[in-house]
């Protein structure tokens, strides 16, 4: 897999969730995802960066355009060097929150992209890594 | 800061949700909406979200609970305009809105408030007690 691009954002306040979901949308675009598909995209992109934001302290967001041989898509990775997760398949679980959110986030932006790796270490951080595919066509 | 603008039109508010909608003005929102409801003894609010690109677990809780806060102030909400894309993107990500009314126009909205807020004052809201004596 290459990594066509890249563009970085910081996550240290509510308004660079905006500015996360705008890139996300802008690279979508690109890649001519359908539109049911860009909406998925720029959904699972708002609960990860809300998750960097509220529960990893901040950090901040790299959207990659990746590309394989017979395939392009869309790669969104979160980092924060907050608390991190001491249970991750519980955090996986809908309805699990310790903040004001319906606790969809990390299970839902699982739900809606086609792959999902996290990554947590307790008081050192998590980085979620999300992607979505287009086949070539 | 940034406010969504209510607008009164009779018995019923109007909230058209264009701007991107980040947390801070969801919040604002509810406390607007909450205290217009009773200040203005408003029986139905409208919220139209057509022009949103995308509803998140946190907007989507937003919205529940305006729509949960409206019924404990005797007033009807009515969501309205969801783009198909956010309809499927939110179920897929488990946001269920309970409770929450919909119509998909506008004018849809409109006659369906009015018609709750009537069967309201003719006293039908009892239907389902009477449907429970019928078995």
């Amino acid at each position: 897999m290459a990594i066509k691009s890249q563009e970085e954002r910081a996550i240290s306040a509510e308004e660079d969730i905006i500015l996360v979901r705008n890139s996300v949308k802008r690279v979508t675009a690109l890649l001519n995802f359908s539109l049911v598909n860009q909406t998925k995209i720029i959904s699972a992109a708002s609960e990860l960066a809300r998750n960097t934001l509220e529960h990893g302290k901040g950090g901040r967001a790299i959207i990659q355009l990746v590309n394989d041989p017979d395939r392009v898509g869309i790669r969104l990775t979160f980092e924060d060097h907050g608390p991190g997760i001491a249970d991750i398949n519980r955090a996986l679980e809908d309805g699990f929150t310790t903040t004001r959110g319906m606790g969809l986030g990390l299970g839902g932006a699982r739900r809606l992209m086609d792959e999902f790796v996290i990554e947590s270490k307790e008081n050192d951080g998590t980085t979620v890594s999300v992607t979505k595919w287009i086949e070539k066509s | 800061m940034e406010r969504i603008p209510i607008l009164k039109f009779g018995d019923i508010l109007l909230v058209t949700i264009q701007v991107d909608f980040h947390d801070r003005i969801a919040l604002a929102l509810q406390e607007d909406l909450t205290e217009k409801i009773v200040n203005l003894s408003a029986k139905g609010v409208l919220i139209d979200i057509s022009a949103l690109e995308m509803v998140d677990s946190f907007m989507g809780r937003v919205l529940g609970n305006i729509a949960k806060t409206s019924r404990l102030l005797d007033c009807y909400a009515v969501l309205v305009g969801m783009q198909p894309a956010i309809a499927i993107t939110i179920t897929e990500l488990g946001v269920t809105l309970t409770g929450i009314h919909t119509a998909l126009t506008a004018e849809a909205g409109i006659d369906l408030l009015n018609d709750m807020i009537k069967s309201k004052s003719n006293g039908k809201v009892h239907a389902k007690r009477q449907v429970a004596k019928w078995r």
